[in-house]
């Protein structure tokens, strides 16, 4: 059965299994022939980090799941339980709340990886939204988590982040009791958040992931001049500036992880709290439905959007402010969907593009930066005026490139790949 | 690839920079793990001052006498007043929060996490911070928390606190510095006025120990991280240094 001409090995134990299940064939197509450019830069360790950020969320969420108690009574409890009783708790929790943090890091360089080389463009559209995909379930996985070990933040987060969706006109009052399943934040949410966030959304972003890959492999990496590397090929048919992923890229990743898992390791033991940026001081008082926290604002990862969503002080087209502050802070994630089609510029790469690209991306580069400080600020009359600019600024990267990228001079591509 | 590495820092260091909690905190302390007598006295003190009242409900005695090496029959002669107690329970206490809010006016909270919702400085600001207030039902109010219902337990040690027109060395707003003494001349300045057992430099190390232990007690896996840190990270570096010379062998026949 199967293909006649899929690799096998020759003869014993891996023989007996590929003529069962195409494992020989798999391990080449995907890292002994699977050719990547041999450029790639630094910008390009952090797919491979998403990747033990991933497998290190699921590990130690496991192993947080064997003692956490999703109830309103014990969920607090059983989290200082584990951070004081349970045999390493405190590491596993810490691995944990920091990996949180740090899959956001890497995700957001990836992102911006894409979009300094174009790797969103042709013919690579369908890993890009994909990745986006993953995006926006990983940040339901990161809200929901959030809400589990009940402190103040976790419930009073949640409660600003759900109430977002009374201000649809129409069905919002009977959506939002619809997400909460109670009149108001209550153990009700909590199981179903617990529930969504340790089996049902791991299992999506797992599903998504496994198509980003193969998407991925079936087109191939870009690199940081945006040369097709398939283009050039030597008589065996293999690309010119392409070296199999294994053994060159792993042993090169590994290095890349080692890095990576030091910084992590100086924060999960010295910075666990990330200045109170990644464990929110009002989160270790147990939540209280009943006493407001001064100052409520989202983990750092989710600052940039909420302060869009609070930039939005007027109302316009009969829509008022806070729906449309919603309704703004969705087209900020749901326009980066669309981003492929925007992108009119016949060079794929940063490095080929024109100025106005450059500025462009500086630009919106710092908005998004300047939006996330801000959306951990409390709100003044000149804050909020400098995240309207920025809130500008984030759209006009979008929405104008389709004029930039075809207005700009575009500086001749290599035909390979440089340094 | 180094400018994007230092592009990259630079962006990240306004995260970094807030770190600093705000309020009004008149006094900082910096908590030493390691200073274990202090950390003794810390608990000795808040056993008997503190825990009728304030229960630390995630904090097992045990626990606390093997991080801060206290033996067993010590801490249970000296430091478990309640029958109901064993050494491996956590230090609870008898008070029903009802009856808290019918004395006080509001129940005292657990302050096994008090240290890491308000931070330490607060803490060994608030216990220096206790003044006359004849106003108040407990007769003394205090400077970082205003209308604070808890009473001045440390008040025999302490003595009595005023509000009084002094020499301070803490910058007061409103008032002048002295270019003389180098001393802000302000109204407002706490002051013991009736002595109690102690010497305020001796008040202020029964607070920090109390501010030390609750430090240790908001995060006790504290003395495990820094423990276990230096081996992980001499382990992830030597992985690192390993797997960079495998890179640099097969790299180079890249061209």
């Amino acid at each position: 059965m199967g293909n006649p001409n899929k690799a096998k090995a020759e003869s014993g134990f891996m023989r007996w299994v590929d003529d069962r299940f195409p494992a020989t064939q798999m391990i080449q197509e995907h890292l002994t022939q699977y050719y990547a450019p041999k450029n790639f830069n630094f910008f390009y360790i952090f797919g491979v980090l998403a990747m033990v950020v991933l497998v290190n969320q699921i590990l130690t969420g496991v192993w947080l799941t064997m003692s956490y108690n999703p109830s309103a009574e014990g969920a607090f409890a059983s989290v200082e339980y584990i951070m004081r009783d349970v045999e390493f708790g405190w590491l596993i929790r810490y691995m944990h709340s920091t990996g949180a943090t740090a899959f956001f890091v890497v995700i957001y360089m990836h992102m911006f990886r894409a979009l300094m080389y174009g790797s969103y463009k042709a013919p690579r559209e369908l890993i890009w939204i994909f990745g986006m995909t993953i995006y926006l379930a990983l940040m339901a996985e990161a809200f929901m988590g959030y809400l589990l070990p009940w402190g103040q933040m976790s419930y009073w987060g949640a409660q600003v982040i759900i109430s977002l969706f009374s201000a649809i006109p129409v069905i919002g009052g009977d959506l939002t009791q619809w997400i909460r399943g109670d009149f108001l934040i209550s153990g009700i949410t909590l199981n179903r958040f617990f529930a969504l966030h340790v089996v049902a959304l791991p299992i999506v972003i797992l599903a998504l992931v496994v198509l980003h890959i193969i998407a991925l492999h079936e087109v191939g990496s870009n690199n940081p001049d945006g040369v097709n590397i398939k283009a050039k090929k030597d008589e065996t048919g293999k690309p010119l500036d392409g070296i199999p992923f294994h053994p060159y890229y792993t042993v090169k990743d590994l290095v890349g992880i080692a890095i990576f898992l030091f910084v992590f390791a100086v924060v999960i033991f010295y910075f666990p709290e990330g200045g109170g940026y990644f464990l929110e001081k009002p989160n270790f008082e147990p939540a209280n439905p009943l006493v407001t926290p001064d100052h409520i604002a989202p983990v750092w990862y989710f600052t940039p959007f909420y302060a869009i969503l609070r930039a939005i002080t007027f109302s316009l087209f009969g829509l008022d402010a806070k729906f449309l502050g919603v309704l703004f802070m969705g087209g900020a994630i749901a326009v980066l969907f669309v981003l492929p089609w925007l992108d009119r510029s016949p060079v794929l790469s940063i490095r080929y593009k024109g100025w106005m690209s450059k500025v462009a991306l500086a630009v919106f580069a710092i908005s998004f930066i300047i939006l996330g400080i801000l959306g951990a600020l409390p709100t003044t009359a000149a804050r909020t005026v400098v995240a309207q600019i920025c809130t500008a600024l984030y759209f006009a990267f979008f929405l104008l490139m389709p004029i930039y990228t075809r207005l700009e001079k575009t500086k001749p591509v290599p035909e390979r790949v440089t340094g | 690839m180094k400018k994007q590495l230092f592009a990259l820092l630079f962006a990240l260091m306004p995260f970094t920079a807030w770190g600093a909690p705000a309020g009004d905190v008149p006094h900082s302390m910096t908590p030493d793990l390691q200073d274990q007598e202090s950390l003794q006295r810390g608990m000795q003190l808040y056993v008997n001052y503190c825990m009728g009242c304030h229960s630390l409900e995630h904090q097992r005695f045990a626990r606390a006498a093997e991080d801060l090496g206290m033996p067993q029959d010590l801490v249970e002669d000296n430091l478990i007043f309640s029958s109901s107690l064993a050494f491996n329970d956590q230090m609870h206490n008898a008070m029903q929060n009802e009856d808290g809010e019918n004395w006080f006016g509001a129940a005292p909270p657990d302050l096994t996490l008090r240290s890491r919702v308000r931070g330490n400085d607060w803490i060994y600001s608030y216990l220096l911070s206790f003044y006359k207030d004849p106003s108040r039902p407990s007769g003394v109010n205090n400077t970082v928390f205003e209308l604070v219902a808890m009473p001045n337990v440390l008040e025999p040690l302490q003595g009595v606190q005023e509000k009084v027109c002094a020499a301070t060395d803490h910058p007061v707003e409103g008032a002048e510095l002295d270019p003389l003494t180098g001393k802000y001349q302000a109204c407002g300045v706490l002051q013991v006025t009736q002595p109690g057992s102690m010497e305020p430099e001796e008040f202020e190390e029964v607070a920090y120990d109390l501010t030390n232990f609750l430090a240790y007690v908001g995060e006790p896996s504290k003395l495990q991280a820094q423990a276990l840190a230096p081996k992980v990270l001499i382990f992830i570096f030597i992985f690192g240094v390993i797997a960079y010379l495998l890179k640099r062998e097969y790299w180079r026949d890249v061209h």
